[in-house]
């Protein structure tokens, strides 16, 4: 069973690193829309990597971080119409894969598993490059953790205090870009939104303070992930949507809290 | 120095002109209120004075150089209605955020004892642990003022510190922004700001009518102050 799972369990806890830093970010700075784009927007990627023959992860790479610094432009330049184009650009993304995955020939058996994910299938390529975000991620929040939190309080104020707000929020979609593209094979393009937010979002209900909030978010997805993969491997089902599902109900009970 | 030059500040938007020619300066530790109706072009000096917008023709100098270059010798104190209430931050580090600065990505133990200060100076001891959403209306606007100062600024402009905010604490918020020993600017719809200790008035309705001392010596126990007001506005010709 472990031989079976051990991968698995491994980029649970890497991933369950980048949902404590990234995921909290996403929920207080209100980008769950911006990052449902960046993922669905990555299948781009994929599609592109596929119709050239070229390394996924690398293409797929290459694309979301553009993708990020286009979305980040958009979000700052067009603030009034931003709703309606982060919608655009998440379904260009889409399309631009399907259209080279259609140009592409012989029948790709592994797209599903970039769609929906399948944590049970992670190579060590995978838990390499989620090792390597997850170190960014943690330099990254132990520099800037403050101007992140005042970013998501008020992007005013840090601009008044000579701090290049909008290069910041940049940075952090590129972050969320880079930590979308280490779990898409795990968690899938269109699971991914849901278990980046739910576990930041129960967590925000039962704490003051922001690390509070990531470390709990980091110990709650730990417990999502590894429970649906034991359920998922014991009944032999797809481990995201189990894992979503569990996730979910947790979610619904902690908003009895008040 | 002035602390605050606005010069022929006209703007512009979508072909229409939101500001047409608005001049004024302030000196050192004076007090100004900006007032007008909503809609007038209040919100959008404010936001070119703070290096928000660029004018369209003419300039604001803060300390002798633009916004964009002396932003940090301001202290800001937006309406507390903007902010999200449920970011988990408490009091204390709300205001902490004061302290920050270019090049600099750690708090020190003198900015915490600066935030101390400031919290036992506006009576905020008591809630520097709590979410900000715990507080009361008046309670978070005196943190983003707390924030400010935690700046120390050489200048503190204020949009609306008032508004949504119930009579008790309006009475709060404006003592304590009389006694502040800083040039101070405060943006607000609400005419009563008149009744306080300002140096300087600028209604803002497209265009400016400034009034400068001597102070207006309108009682403040007077049941009507605010008809007064208006009649003086209006030997001002500022149009109400």
């Amino acid at each position: 069973m472990w031989d079976l799972i051990s991968s698995s369990v491994y980029a649970g806890i890497l991933i369950s690193v980048s949902i404590a830093i990234i995921g909290s970010l996403i929920v207080i700075n209100k980008a769950a829309s911006i990052t449902g784009s960046i993922a669905h927007g990555s299948f781009g990627g994929v599609g592109i990597g596929i119709y050239l023959g070229a390394n996924i992860l690398l293409s797929t790479s290459v694309f979301t971080v553009l993708l990020a610094l286009l979305l980040s432009f958009i979000t700052l330049k067009f603030k009034h119409r931003q709703d309606s184009l982060i919608g655009v650009i998440w379904a260009l993304g889409m399309s631009i894969g399907i259209i080279f995955i259609s140009l592409s020939p012989g029948y790709h058996s592994d797209l599903m598993s970039y769609l929906f994910g399948n944590i049970l299938l992670v190579e060590n390529q995978d838990l390499y490059m989620m090792g390597a975000v997850d170190i960014l991620l943690f330099l990254s929040i132990v520099f800037l953790y403050n101007r992140f939190l005042a970013m998501s309080y008020d992007r005013d104020f840090l601009f008044l205090r000579g701090i290049n707000s909008n290069l910041l929020y940049t940075y952090f979609l590129i972050l969320t870009a880079l930590t979308i593209v280490m779990s898409v094979r795990a968690i899938g393009i269109i699971l991914i939104l849901a278990l980046f937010t739910i576990p930041p979002i129960i967590a925000e209900k039962f704490t003051k303070k922001f690390y509070n909030m990531m470390i709990l978010s980091g110990i709650l997805a730990v417990f999502f992930i590894i429970s649906g993969i034991l359920i998922s491997a014991n009944y032999d089902i797809s481990p995201t949507p189990v894992i979503v599902i569990i996730a979910s109900i947790a979610l619904f009970l902690s908003m009895l809290k008040k | 120095m002035k602390a605050l030059e606005v010069k022929n500040v006209y703007f512009k938007y979508e072909n229409e002109w939101v500001l047409e020619d608005i001049s004024f300066s302030l000196n050192d530790k004076e007090f100004m209120a900006i007032i007008g109706p909503n809609g007038g072009g209040k919100t959008t000096l404010l936001k070119i004075i703070l290096g928000f917008l660029k004018p369209s023709r003419g300039e604001v100098l803060i300390y002798g150089e633009p916004p964009t270059k002396n932003r940090t010798l301001i202290g800001y104190v937006p309406q507390y209605t903007t902010f999200s209430l449920d970011v988990p931050i408490t009091v204390f580090d709300i205001v902490l955020q004061g302290r920050l600065k270019r090049g600099k990505f750690f708090y020190t133990k003198e900015d915490k004892k600066k935030v101390s200060e400031i919290l036992e100076r506006l009576n905020l001891t008591d809630f520097q642990n709590r979410k900000i959403k715990d507080l009361s209306g008046g309670q978070r606007q005196k943190v983003l003022i707390a924030r400010a100062l935690a700046v120390e600024p050489k200048i503190l402009i204020m949009d609306e510190p008032t508004s949504a905010i119930d009579i008790k604490g309006q009475k709060e918020i404006l003592d304590l922004i009389e006694t502040l020993e800083v040039t101070r600017v405060v943006v607000s719809h609400d005419i009563k700001i008149l009744l306080r200790d300002v140096d300087k008035i600028a209604y803002i309705h497209k265009k400016a009518v400034i009034h400068e001392g001597p102070k207006l010596n309108i009682p403040k126990d007077s049941h009507f102050c605010e008809v007064e007001l208006i009649n003086f506005l209006k030997d001002e010709e500022c149009g109400i």
